[in-house]
């Protein structure tokens, strides 16, 4: 009846998860409780869930990668903290298998619940504006991308309470990840939580694509468009290009365990080799998908903040264009050392050198932005700063790994950890987080707040000296990656250093936490305000609308004649708006419940399918299917904003305009 | 009132036949390759052989009945996709051909 779950599936004899229990129980209690006692259930479900409109699911997604930042973050802490105690002799508070669970957890989020969906926030939030559209090509898959991932999300977080997580990296190499080495149901629950994500992602690569290729403003052609755009398109293709392969990589691996077929066994034909290269083929486009919105990001920060056009602009979407092409014909470089001759190896070497070239094409074109421009040094620009230092070690520390030679001494040490927390800290995160203070006041009507928005800028970037540089020695030392405990006295000063880092970087997180705090609590004041739309004398048209923008973004679908559209408006006293203009009823979609049902169905089967509850996997299943089916026969998914509505709105905004010009 | 952000016009979508002829011959090429396995009718070579070719014309029905490639008003974007298709998949089939057989043979696994 229950397949696997008994109650002895739950972790009572672990102190650490049952005080996590209990501390989510309350918060969530207490959450929960607020909601009700304030009756905002209808309003949440209305005006949030049910959404299509991409500006509140971009919010949801940016509050669902904070939590999962917390999730990841709190792994990551405790990782260092068991590696400076468990030293000569002393486990440690963490035995193996539940390090091993953090571990793998650690990357797991990060990467697919912290880094991408962020990345969707951002995308959901700037592309349609940034391009002129009212809403992205298909808004019920946008929804439900968004729920797809929330659940798949969640699914690893029952993880902790209800059986337990994987414990083979956050890759799942196998053998280890498979039936006769992992029998638990640890990969069951990575297996079907990449699996649901994966759908959300795909569908979030095609609504993209489809986006940017048919939904531009009139006059906006390919090299008009804004370098954020640029970025997000190249992205879109990369998802629908690549993670089919992971999709199916991890398919397999859930044949093997379930059917109990042979792809990446050892006997029974079949070649645990074969997984490291499909899985790569996806995971090295992968951190290019990540890594270029965050260019996007400082391209279009870097020139706000320096008072100048992009340097190079067409080079920049050259340089992401050929990245894009060229991160699929690097992925070996992950695994040199898995016994591929010198033919193999130096091929992906010498691609993965060529990489780099236009990622310094990239760097150079933002210093040249800086260059002789009137640089204002808002949080903003801490962050791209930051990052262009950060990022360029973690460049130079990629192309030292990229020679195969090299690589043979320093593969799978925690030099290569360093490494890669070097350009995903450095150039991911930054770059989002950029990202997020610079099109707050857009998302939200009032700027995020400064001064701790710098603090927890220099939190992050010397707690990632501290935490990170000690990794690049200890991996020259020989230590690997993934050691629970170790005996070497010449590596423990080097660990004492990393764990202050870490300690640094929870101020900056917490800095972070107060930044988002105070801004929510300064919101009306009238510094923090921003009637115009525009608050930093932005170039490109999304700084056109109101702040927040009207559900319909905009009224009178602008024009485009140049880059940088609304920067040449605003030079050449054209009013983007068309205030005044004779509106027209706007056509917009209808929220539904299709997404957040075909989610919560899925969820069902998911967690019936980790523990062979296969009636319950079987209702999950038809659920989804069914909603789907429903929702493709239902033709009332449209509406008419009334011209009159549409007038009401803009002369209101018009009127503060007025009324701030007038100050 | 037509909206351009949300109007289904463009490419045609097919037909009802259009999608029977086309379900029939995929079903048709599928059986057939069951078919060529199950039976040990020919040698591994040439079951081999068989089965490249009945992929490629299942691809090519595929594409044709379901995706819709040809001519039409979208065919410059359908082309632009489908060659970038074919070349991203080209670079993962031949890239996995180059690096696991290369392995093998270094380590010596087959």
């Amino acid at each position: 009846m229950l397949g696997r779950l008994s109650l002895s599936a739950i972790p009572l004899d672990v102190p650490i998860l049952v005080g996590t229990f209990i501390g989510v129980l309350i918060v969530g209690v207490a959450v929960l409780g607020l909601i009700t006692y304030y009756g905002k259930w209808g309003y949440l479900w209305k005006e949030w869930f049910t959404t299509v409109d991409h500006k509140r699911l971009a919010v949801m997604y940016i509050v669902l990668a904070l939590v999962a930042l917390a999730r990841g973050f709190a792994d990551a802490i405790m990782m260092r903290t068991q590696l400076a105690l468990a030293y000569a002799g002393n486990p440690g508070y963490l035995p193996p298998h539940h390090y091993d669970q953090i571990f793998s957890a650690h990357g797991t989020i990060m990467i697919f619940f912290l880094a991408m969906a962020f990345m969707t926030g951002l995308f959901n939030f700037i592309v349609p504006l940034q391009i002129g559209a009212r809403d992205v090509a298909y808004p019920f898959l946008n929804n439900l991308s968004f729920w797809m991932t929330a659940v798949a999300f969640m699914l690893v977080n029952v993880s902790l309470f209800i059986g337990e997580f994987s414990q083979c990296g956050w890759l799942a190499y196998p053998p280890l990840s498979e039936m006769q080495f992992s029998p638990g149901v640890g990969v069951d629950y990575y297996i079907w939580a990449i699996q649901i994500s994966g759908v959300g992602t795909l569908l979030t690569g095609v609504n993209f694509f489809v986006t940017i290729v048919k939904m531009r403003a009139p006059g906006m052609t390919w090299l008009k468009m804004p370098v954020f755009t640029w970025t997000a398109f190249c992205s879109s293709i990369l998802i629908m290009a690549t993670f089919p392969v992971l999709t199916v990589a991890v398919a397999l691996l859930g044949l093997d365990r379930y059917f109990g077929m042979h792809f990446f066994t050892n006997d029974g034909g079949g070649n645990q080799m074969l997984y490291l290269n499909l899985i790569w083929a996806w995971g090295h486009p992968e951190v290019y998908i990540l890594v270029l919105p965050a260019f996007g990001v400082f391209s279009e920060v870097v020139p706000a903040f320096s008072g100048k056009p992009l340097f190079g602009y067409k080079t920049m979407v050259y340089a992401t264009c050929s990245i894009m092409v060229l991160s699929f014909l690097v992925w070996v470089h992950h695994f040199f050392t898995m016994g591929a001759g010198p033919d193999v190896n130096a091929f992906f070497g010498i691609a993965t050198m060529i990489i780099s070239i236009p990622t310094g094409v990239k760097l150079f074109n933002w210093l040249f932005t800086m260059y002789k421009g009137r640089i204002q040094y808002h949080a903003c620009m801490y962050w791209a700063v930051g990052f262009m230092v950060v990022f360029t070690i973690g460049g130079m520390t990629g192309v030292m790994m990229a020679i195969p030679g090299s690589d043979f001494v320093l593969h799978n040490s925690l030099f290569l950890i360093a490494h890669f927390h070097n350009v995903i800290i450095g150039g991911v995160y930054f770059g989002y987080v950029c990202g997020m203070n610079f099109w707050a006041p857009k998302v939200l009507g009032f700027k995020m707040n400064e001064a701790w928005g710098i603090r927890a800028f220099w939190f992050w970037l010397v707690g990632f000296f501290f935490a990170f540089m000690p990794l690049y020695v200890l991996g020259f030392e020989g230590m690997t990656r993934r050691m629970n405990h170790y005996d070497n006295p010449a590596w423990h000063p080097w660990m004492l250093i990393a764990e202050v880092g870490a300690v640094l970087i929870l101020f900056g997180v917490v800095c972070q936490l107060m930044q988002i705090f105070v801004s929510i609590r300064d919101c009306n004041k009238p510094e923090n305000r921003d009637f115009t739309g525009d608050p930093w004398n932005g170039r490109t048209l999304e700084w056109s609308t109101s702040s927040p923008p009207p559900v319909y973004n905009y009224a009178i679908v602008p024009h485009v004649s140049s880059l940088d559209a609304y920067m040449h408006d605003k030079e050449n006293g054209i009013d983007t708006r068309q205030a005044g203009a004779q509106y027209e009823a706007i056509h917009m979609p209808k929220n539904t419940a299709a997404g957040i049902s075909a989610g919560a169905f899925a969820l069902i089967f998911g967690f019936a399918a980790v523990w062979y509850i296969w009636w319950l996997a079987a209702i999950g299943l038809v659920g989804v299917i069914a909603t789907i089916i429903a929702r493709s026969a239902n033709k009332d998914i449209d509406y008419y904003i009334p011209a009159e509505e549409v007038a009401r709105i803009e002369n209101e905004h018009t009127r503060k305009l007025m009324a701030q010009a007038a100050e | 009132m037509s909206n351009p952000n949300t109007s289904s016009s463009g490419e045609s979508h097919g037909s009802v036949s259009s999608y029977l002829i086309g379900f029939v011959l995929a079903v048709i090429l599928t059986v057939l390759s069951f078919g060529v396995v199950m039976s040990h009718s020919l040698a591994p070579t040439g079951t081999l052989a068989v089965l490249s070719v009945l992929a490629l014309v299942q691809v090519l029905v595929h594409l044709h009945y379901f995706l819709h490639m040809g001519g039409g008003s979208e065919a410059r974007w359908n082309n632009i996709a489908f060659v970038f298709t074919v070349a991203f998949v080209s670079i993962l089939i031949v890239g996995t051909v180059f690096v696991m057989a290369n392995t093998s043979m270094n380590m010596m696994s087959r």
